[in-house]
């Protein structure tokens, strides 16, 4: 489903115009944006059309929904109540009265149209900035009816790359671990989830030990650590056709793994007699190479984007620190000098952030630095959470967090969280049960 | 005169509720305290037999691989029956408390089993009976989320394999 690829077509240039509405993402949801979401107007022919395939009785309030919902949760935009809306939604498209518009207060109006064309679903969208009476942006999408959800997501993509200036990250998905059962007999199973929460599929039944699953940025294929046979090790996962593979052939325990950018290596640790070091596996030729060699753990290896350097977690100064070496495992340096153990490092998309969790004094803390060390803030601090995932465009971080369990084991839960770089904006995922070691997939339509 | 009696009730109960407190706090520290050393698990009641005399595990302190004198005594005994026994394989569990991230864990409890197999391999147990599997954080035999269920849990479990 996926791979069918969704037409783009340009109708109008965007015009950019001067003095048009832009929001300032550095500072989080201070000030969200007022604008409103339009459902997106339906002939009847069309709407019955889609009521027989689809099952929903108005596809095009339902694409809108899932506009206003993203928006909403970026914490950037404050969508407005429909039921202010003076204005009809086909009349809106054509040619909104901004002045009704205004009159609400919003300062961004979402308008569009739906059509059943050729058993296609043809949706076209209009951005309009309201003070400046303007049109910002018009495009139109074709494809399958089943893709209707993804619409949604790339309309909301190009209205808050349009607004913000920076890339969305609607168009994605998540991968976890799904955990049921009591604490000391965990079913884990991995599930994957569109970033919203809809469409939650599990990947493997339960029946050995997962963890850690993380996605190639450069395809649908995922690496994760299974207990299969009671041996815990890396294997690549292809979750289109669900093949998957032991990832190498090593004499014991691999974890931790992660794709390099260009998603032709994995990066992971090799544990042998009490010792772990960071290992990479080319996956066309199959050539291993051993990238660190210290008697100490070294683990939860992350690839910078441009591949030049990796972020790790090692203990060899006594307790769990970060540090970040080139590529070839040369020139180690230790970047983390705070109180406390740090862990998990994993290297922002943008380039310029290296995301961690932080042990302080029986607290748990996701917090961001700069890759050489400097300008450590820490955004959430809880009872236990750990292993943030960065959205794709580098501004939100998902994470899982556990609460405290009384002496029965009574009162456990685990959680995915995000929470926006600013700081700002801590919210849970839901899913279907609870849930671990998130992983954000890169942007489905690019 | 009513004043005074009041207060003096006041005070009563007070002093009885922190006599209470006091005795509920003393029980619980000394209930840990005769169960725990620093934080290296002492206590029996997860431990199991791998023949008479012979536990099956060895705890440890947090973020630590460090076999105490406890945990040497028990794999000297298991070294023993395994000598006894030479058709007897084993697989080393490790283990960790829930307090560390998942990744480091895992590597913290295959450490922590290699101790063992080490302690083992020097007193005559070969490696080839020996296998070390780590579940890190992810098997705790007690799943509470307080100091003692912790020490139990930092542990490695010696489990015959045939």
């Amino acid at each position: 489903m996926i791979k069918k690829i969704l037409v783009l077509l340009l109708i109008f240039i965007p015009i950019n115009a001067n003095a048009l509405i832009e929001v300032d993402i550095t500072r989080g949801n201070l000030n969200p944006l007022p604008l409103a979401v339009s459902p997106l107007s339906i002939d009847e022919e069309s709407r019955k059309g889609f009521e027989k395939i689809l099952k929903k009785e108005n596809i095009g309030s339902e694409i809108s929904n899932i506009v206003e919902n993203n928006l909403r949760t970026s914490g950037l935009f404050n969508p407005l109540d429909k039921k202010a809306f003076l204005q009809a939604p086909d009349i809106a498209n054509l040619k909104p009265r901004f002045e009704d518009w205004n009159l609400i207060k919003a300062q961004a109006l979402i308008t569009g149209k739906v059509n059943y064309v050729d058993d296609k679903l043809r949706v076209e969208f209009r951005l309009w900035d309201v003070l400046a009476a303007k049109e910002m942006m018009a495009l139109a999408f074709t494809t399958v009816p089943n893709n209707w959800r993804r619409v949604g997501h790339i309309i909301s993509d190009k209205v808050y790359e349009r607004l913000t200036g920076e890339k969305g990250y609607f168009d994605t998905r998540i991968i976890y671990v799904s955990e049921e059962g009591p604490k000391t007999q965990r079913i884990k199973k991995l599930a994957i989830m569109d970033q919203d929460g809809a469409n939650n599929k599990f990947l493997t039944l339960g029946n050995e030990l997962v963890l850690t699953p993380r996605f190639n940025p450069a395809s649908q294929m995922v690496t994760y650590l299974s207990y299969f046979k009671n041996m815990p090790r890396v294997y690549l996962l292809d979750i289109e056709t669900g093949t998957q593979e032991v990832v190498g052939d090593f004499p014991g325990m691999t974890f931790a793994p992660r794709f390099s950018p260009d998603g032709k290596k994995i990066i992971m640790s090799f544990a042998k007699d009490g010792k772990s070091d960071i290992y990479t596996m080319d996956l066309e030729n199959r050539i291993v190479e051993k990238i660190t060699d210290h008697p100490s753990i070294d683990t939860s290896p992350s690839y910078s984007p441009n591949g030049k350097y990796i972020t790790f977690n090692s203990d060899r100064s006594g307790y769990q620190q970060i540090y970040v070496m080139k590529s070839d495992g040369s020139d180690v340096k230790r970047i983390s000098f705070g109180n406390g153990l740090y862990g998990t490092p994993v290297w922002s998309p943008r380039g310029d952030l290296i995301a961690f969790t932080k042990l302080h004094k029986g607290k748990f803390y996701i917090g961001v630095m700069r890759t050489d060390g400097s300008g450590e803030r820490l955004l959430t601090e809880n009872y236990y959470q750990e292993a943030p995932s960065w959205s794709p465009n580098g501004r939100v971080l998902i994470f899982y967090r556990e609460t405290k369990s009384n002496s029965k084991g009574e009162g456990f839960s685990a959680k995915l969280w995000s929470i926006d770089l600013t700081g700002y904006n801590e919210r849970q995922i839901k899913t279907p049960t609870d849930a671990s070691d998130p992983s954000w997939s890169s942007l489905l339509s690019n | 005169m009513r004043l005074y009696k009041i207060l003096k009730n006041t005070l009563l109960v007070l002093m009885a509720c922190l006599a209470l407190t006091a005795c509920a706090t003393k029980k619980e520290v000394s209930n840990v305290q005769g169960q725990m050393q620093g934080d290296v698990y002492t206590g029996t009641d997860t431990v199991e037999y791998l023949a008479d005399g012979v536990p099956d595990r060895v705890f440890f302190a947090t973020n630590e691989s460090i076999l105490t004198t406890a945990s040497r005594e028990t794999l000297r005994a298991q070294a023993g029956w395994l000598r006894k026994n030479p058709s007897i394989n084993v697989v080393l569990e490790g283990h960790a408390d829930e307090r560390g991230t998942r990744e480091y864990n895992l590597a913290l409890g295959e450490r922590r089993a290699n101790a063992a197999k080490d302690y083992l391999m020097t007193y005559g147990i070969s490696s080839d009976r020996i296998t070390v599997l780590s579940y890190g954080k992810e098997r705790p035999v007690d799943s509470g989320s307080n100091p003692l269920a912790w020490s139990k849990n930092r542990r490695s479990v010696t489990v015959k394999a045939n």
